[in-house]
C-alpha cells in the first residue's frame, strides 16, 4: 500500500507489479492499514494484511504462471476504481 | 526468491512426502480439496503423482465459475439482452455455456455485456452511463461476496439508482455439508479453502469435525502448504484425532475477516433454495439482497426467467464437482469439450478441474505413465 487517498470512501492507492492503482480499504478498516503494508487484493479490494513473504511468493506463483499472471495484471490495470 | 523457494524447496517436499507414506501405511485414503486453487496448484505441480498410490486426491465444488447452473447463465442473457441495459461481468463468466450461448455469444449479437475487474469497476460504468441501466453479475463465495456488499453499500451512499446486482453468491459450508451427506463417496478428510478463510475463519469448519468425525485442515497454495496440510490430515488420522487446523495461519484466522462478515450480513440474507451445478437444489446455500437493498437487486428490477436447464446429457461436470469422476473419465473430455470450445464450466474456468488437468495435469499423468506410476 503506497498512500491512503480519502478515508471517507475507503480508497487507497497500491502498487501492483509497478503500476499504481487504487483499491477499496472498507474490510480491513478494524485493522488499520498504514504506507508500506502488504495486502492481499481480490476484485479490487484489500481482503487480508500479508507479510513481504507471503506477498513475495504470491507474487512469484502468479508469474510462473505465465499467462495466466499477464491476464491478472492486465485486469487489475483495465480497473479505474476512484 | 528466498521467501518462495522454502515453500518449493525439493528436500522438505520429499520429506513430506516420505512422511505420508509413511503414514498412510497400506491403507487407503482420499481427501478432498474444495477450493479451485488447491486444484489448479494440484495439476499445476504434479501432486497427485508425487504421492503414494495409498493417498488419492478428489476435488470438490470449490470453483465459484463451475458451480453456477445452466439456467443462471439464461438468466443472466435474457437481463443482458433487456434493452438499455449495460450488462458487466468477471471475464471469466463469459465463455460459460448457458442453454443456448454465453454471454460472449449474446455481446456479439449485440448485447452491452462488458468485462470488469471489480464491481466498483461496475458501479463506475452506472455513474459514467446515468441513462442506462447497469447490472453486476455477482459471483462467487465468500471471497467475493463481501466486495459485492461494499459496493451496494457505496451505491446507497453516493445515492446511485441506475445500478443493481445479479447475485448468484454461494457460500462454502451447505455443499460440504451435501457432500459428506452424499451416499457414494466415501472420504477421509478435507483440504480446507485458503482465501475463503480470510473472510470467515475457522469456526464454520467445525461441524465437519464434530458432526462427521473428519478432520479438515486449511492449506495454502503453494506445493509444500498442500503437502503439509495431507500431512497433518493422515497425522490426525494416525493419531485417532478428528479435528479443524490451520496450515495457512499466515493469512488465515480462527475468527476471519469480522468486518467483511459483518458487511455481508448487513447487505445479504440467505436464499431459502439454490441450485448447483452437479450438486442439485440445496437449502440455504446463497445470497440474496436483503429488502431493504431491493432498489439494487436485479431480480427484483428486471424480468428474470427463472428457467431451470438440465446440464447438457454429454457432459458430466456434476460428478467431477462432487468428486466422484476424475476430469479424464468424462467421456467428452479433451474431444468434444476443451478450453477453446467447453461444454461444461469445469472447463472455462482456469480453477475448473477439467482445465487445470486438461493444461497441466495430464502431460505429468503421462510422464508418470511412461515411468511405470500410472494411477
Amino acid at each position: 500500500m503506497v498512500e491512503l487517498l480519502d478515508s471517507d470512501r475507503h480508497l487507497a492507492k497500491v502498487d501492483v507489479a509497478g503500476v499504481r492503482r487504487n483499491i477499496n480499504i472498507l474490510l480491513l478498516e478494524d485493522e488499520g492499514v498504514v504506507p508500506g503494508d502488504w495486502v492481499l487484493i481480490h476484485v479490487g479490494f484489500a481482503m487480508a494484511k500479508i507479510d513481504e513473504a507471503e506477498a513475495q511468493e504470491a507474487l512469484e506463483t502468479l508469474r510462473q504462471m505465465g499467462q495466466a499472471y499477464a491476464d491478472e495484471v492486465r485486469a487489475v490495470l483495465g480497473s479505474q476504481i476512484a | 526468491m528466498r521467501f518462495v523457494d522454502e515453500y518449493r524447496d525439493p528436500a522438505a517436499a520429499r520429506a513430506l512426502v516420505a512422511n505420508i507414506t509413511e503414514l498412510a501405511g497400506d491403507g487407503h485414503y482420499k481427501f478432498m480439496e474444495i477450493c479451485g486453487g488447491h486444484t489448479h496448484t494440484i495439476y499445476r505441480h504434479g501432486i497427485e503423482h508425487l504421492l503414494p498410490t495409498s493417498v488419492e486426491l478428489v476435488h470438490g465444488p470449490g470453483c465459484p465459475v463451475c458451480v453456477i447452473p445452466m439456467g443462471r447463465i439464461d438468466d443472466a442473457i435474457a437481463v443482458a439482452r433487456t434493452p438499455g441495459v449495460i450488462f458487466t461481468s468477471f471475464g471469466d463468466m463469459m465463455r460459460v455455456p448457458g442453454s443456448s450461448g454465453s454471454l460472449l455469444g449474446a455481446k456479439a449479437q449485440g448485447a452491452d455485456v462488458r468485462i470488469v475487474y471489480s464491481p466498483l469497476d461496475a458501479l463506475r460504468v452506472a455513474a459514467d452511463n446515468p441513462d442506462r441501466q447497469v447490472v453486476f453479475f455477482a459471483v462467487g463465495f465468500e471471497t467475493t461476496a463481501p466486495s459485492t456488499a461494499a459496493t451496494v453499500l457505496r451505491a446507497r451512499q453516493d445515492q446511485v439508482t441506475n445500478f443493481t446486482i445479479f447475485s448468484n453468491h454461494v457460500i462454502i459450508v451447505p455443499p460440504l455439508r451435501a457432500i459428506l451427506d452424499s451416499p457414494d463417496l466415501r472420504l477421509d478428510g478435507f483440504i480446507g479453502p485458503g482465501h475463503v478463510s480470510t473472510v470467515v475463519g475457522q469456526r464454520p469448519y467445525r461441524f465437519v469435525a464434530e458432526e462427521y468425525a473428519k478432520p479438515f485442515v486449511t492449506a495454502g497454495f503453494e506445493p509444500l502448504d498442500i503437502l503439509q496440510a495431507i500431512a497433518m490430515l493422515m497425522t490426525q488420522i494416525k493419531e485417532g484425532r478428528c479435528c479443524v487446523e490451520n496450515q495457512y495461519a499466515r493469512c488465515v484466522t480462527e475468527d476471519g475477516n469480522q468486518r467483511a462478515v459483518a458487511i455481508l450480513d448487513e447487505v445479504f440474507e440467505l436464499r431459502p433454495q439454490f441450485e448447483w451445478r452437479g450438486l442439485g437444489f440445496i437449502p440455504n446455500s446463497a445470497l440474496r439482497l436483503r429488502a431493504e437493498f431491493a432498489q439494487w437487486d436485479a431480480e427484483r428490477r428486471f424480468e428474470v426467467p427463472g428457467v431451470r436447464v438440465e446440464d447438457p446429457k454429454a457432459c458430466q461436470c456434476g460428478e467431477v464437482l462432487r468428486g466422484v469422476l476424475k476430469p479424464w473419465e468424462c467421456k467428452v473430455f479433451g474431444t468434444a469439450c476443451t478450453p477453446e470450445t467447453p461444454i461444461g464450466t469445469c472447463m472455462v474456468s482456469a480453477e475448473g478441474a477439467c482445465a487445470a488437468y486438461y493444461n497441466f495435469g495430464r502431460l505429468h499423468r503421462e510422464v508418470a505413465v511412461s515411468m511405470g506410476g500410472a494411477r
